[in-house]
């Protein structure tokens, strides 16, 4: 089971790293869609896959009385879940904000906070400018 | 459980909530969000003091007993860093009034800000791995909100990368605590430290503390892991600027110095070896960025980079000394960068925009102004009798001291272009007379109360590097026990646990 799950945790973040790595922003949003996926999974394995019961103690008990199934990576998924579906819908809207202003969804094409390099023409230009 | 560990986080958030009740007004709000920040100062400072004269403080939250419930702890280095972080957020606070505009305000900064607040008090105190990463999702939607407030293009290009990468470095964090409980089965910080020298399979140990290296790292702005930094921290208004860079990355280096004292301590020669070479790198990148950089707020975001590297070559190190001279560059930096960032703020607003070709003359026009930057400027550098003179000095003599000369030789060089990069600027804004071309419009000069509220801040931190450079004395005992507190952590983990036979 561990190994399925293994397999399966490594198709997913294979697959996220490669839609990570475009430069489209929706793409990259995707990936990280499906990376977050495979976190959840890989700290579900972290508590054991076994077939044993649901945490719960019987009324008057103080300990369940058979194995029980480790519920504290469940509880800590439920909480990445949560947070990473707030995170996620931010980065989505984000996207189409970006994509409305600046009118792309090119990541190499986004240069309105780091302006390339002045060519030095323009930048003699400006120089001039400045000087007179 | 003691109300005083809990304190930090509660008044931000209360603040936060009161803030969001009074939105309609915005006096009231910005007098809310102003008196929530000299509030905070309070349980901060009276925390650090308990925790000097007691000893690491612990509480467990719901009485669930540690390592079961969740943790909540504060040693000295934890102290000062709430300390600290009181202190900037109560100045960025104040600054925050002058330079935020209405806008941006009725659309939840002073909520924000307090939340951001909270996040970053409760990543210092938690005493937890997962609720460490809970922190760090507070701080970080707080502040991909602060960053995109207002919806400019610049912004939003910044956001974009700021976003995408600090989501990535969520997941890998995420990966990296579900693989450390699958390998030690604790959470708890205190517990781990005890535990993962037992666990059988020592390789696993050292891809968890790699992994961890890159997560936090990613948070940390290190080399090479930083480039969201300078492609981002520049496009909001310098207040939220200036809050990101004083505690968003020393979060991430304060997690750094947490994880790689108390829990990955058992192959040093594998970590902390290549901690320095990331330290290294990390200064030098940074200070070589912002020699290539003619903005004011990029120059110095670049440098917020190159002295990240520096407070994890103190880690690196790994001496008490070391130590103590990372939790002093901590300190000293943070308060002189947020003083610079405030200065560089108030250019812009003279100037009408921070780049160093359009603007100049300060030196004639805002004198006050000029002596705070070369103060804050000179400590940055590491100028004695500054505080930055005593953080490098430290870090120098500590790499001294076990013979690594190269990366003392790589401190020094990289202080030496500090001075080129705030000679620049000196030079450039302070000296040169204004351009007064056709392309600067002519801005409305501000009023005495918007100065006031704009320069006390960056005075104030600049007044406290000045008394931190003059008397180091008291603060280097605070750092030293701080240091050696981490070193040696029994201290910390049976506050946590209990007394251990």
């Amino acid at each position: 089971m561990e190994t399925m799950l293994a397999v399966l945790v490594g198709w997913l973040v294979a697959a996220a790293v490669y839609l990570m790595l475009s430069r489209s922003l929706v793409r990259y949003l995707f990936g990280l869609v499906l990376i977050s996926n495979a976190a959840n999974l890989a700290v579900f394995a972290s508590g054991r896959l076994s077939t044993s019961a649901p945490a719960l103690v019987q009324p008057g008990q103080l300990a369940p009385a058979a194995d029980v199934a480790n519920a504290l990576p469940q509880a800590l998924i439920l909480t990445a879940i949560v947070i990473g579906f707030g995170l996620l819908a931010f980065a989505f809207v984000l996207a189409f904000r970006a994509r409305e202003e600046l009118g792309t969804v090119d990541t190499d094409a986004m240069r309105v906070a780091e302006p390339p390099a002045l060519t030095p023409a323009a930048a003699v230009d400006r120089e001039g400018r400045s000087a007179a | 459980m003691s109300w005083l560990l809990a304190a930090p986080i509660l008044t931000p958030m209360t603040t936060a909530i009161v803030c969001l009740l009074v939105r309609r007004h915005a006096r009231v709000e910005r007098a809310v969000s102003v008196a929530g920040g000299g509030l905070l100062l309070a349980p901060c400072l009276m925390l650090l003091v308990a925790v000097w004269n007691g000893g690491p403080l612990a509480g467990q939250m719901g009485s669930w007993p540690a390592p079961y419930g969740i943790t909540l702890v504060a040693d000295l280095f934890s102290a000062v860093m709430v300390a600290i972080a009181g202190l900037t957020g109560f100045a960025v606070a104040v600054y925050g009034v002058a330079d935020i505009d209405r806008e941006r305000q009725r659309f939840g900064f002073h909520t924000l800000y307090h939340i951001l607040l909270g996040g970053v008090c409760g990543a210092f105190l938690t005493g937890d791995l997962f609720n460490l990463y809970v922190w760090f999702e507070v701080m970080l939607i707080a502040s991909f909100a602060l960053i995109t407030l207002g919806g400019e293009r610049a912004q939003l290009d910044g956001a974009v990368k700021y976003a995408a990468i600090n989501l990535v470095s969520t997941v890998l964090l995420l990966t990296a605590i579900g693989l450390t409980y699958g390998a030690t089965g604790t959470l708890n910080m205190a517990d781990l430290s005890v535990r993962v020298g037992a666990v059988e399979n020592q390789g696993l140990v050292s891809v968890l503390a790699v992994l961890f290296l890159i997560a936090l790292g990613i948070k940390a702005a290190v080399f090479p892991l930083f480039f969201w930094l300078p492609a981002s921290y520049h496009t909001p208004p310098v207040a939220v600027t200036a809050i990101l860079s004083a505690l968003m990355t020393k979060v991430g280096v304060y997690a750094l110095m947490r994880v790689f004292t108390l829990i990955f301590t058992d192959d040093v020669g594998f970590t902390h070896t290549l901690l320095l070479w990331v330290a290294a790198l990390t200064m030098i990148t940074g200070v070589l960025g912002a020699a290539a950089q003619t903005d004011v707020r990029r120059i110095l975001s670049f440098h917020i980079v190159s002295q990240i590297g520096y407070m994890v070559l103190g880690l690196a190190l790994y001496t008490p000394l070391a130590i103590a001279g990372a939790v002093f560059y901590l300190v000293h930096n943070i308060l002189a960068k947020t003083s610079l960032f405030l200065v560089g703020g108030m250019m812009g607003r003279l100037g009408g925009c921070q780049e160093l070709s359009r603007i100049g003359g300060f030196y004639q026009s805002a004198p006050l102004l000029a002596v705070i930057f070369l103060i804050a400027a000179f400590s940055l550098a590491g100028f004695p009798p500054l505080s930055g003179f005593w953080a490098k000095f430290i870090l120098v003599k500590a790499s001294l001291d076990l013979e690594h000369y190269v990366i003392a030789a790589v401190a020094l060089g990289v202080g030496l272009m500090t001075i080129y990069s705030m000679t620049k600027i000196w030079i450039l804004g302070f000296w040169k007379p204004a351009p007064g071309g056709s392309d600067t419009a002519p801005v409305p000069a501000p009023s005495p109360g918007e100065t006031t509220l704009r320069l006390a801040p960056a005075a104030a931190l600049t007044a406290l590097t000045v008394v931190l450079g003059v008397s180091p004395e008291p603060f280097l005992e605070v750092a030293t026990r701080a240091a050696a507190e981490l070193f040696e952590p029994r201290a910390y983990v049976e506050a946590v646990l209990g007394e251990r036979p």
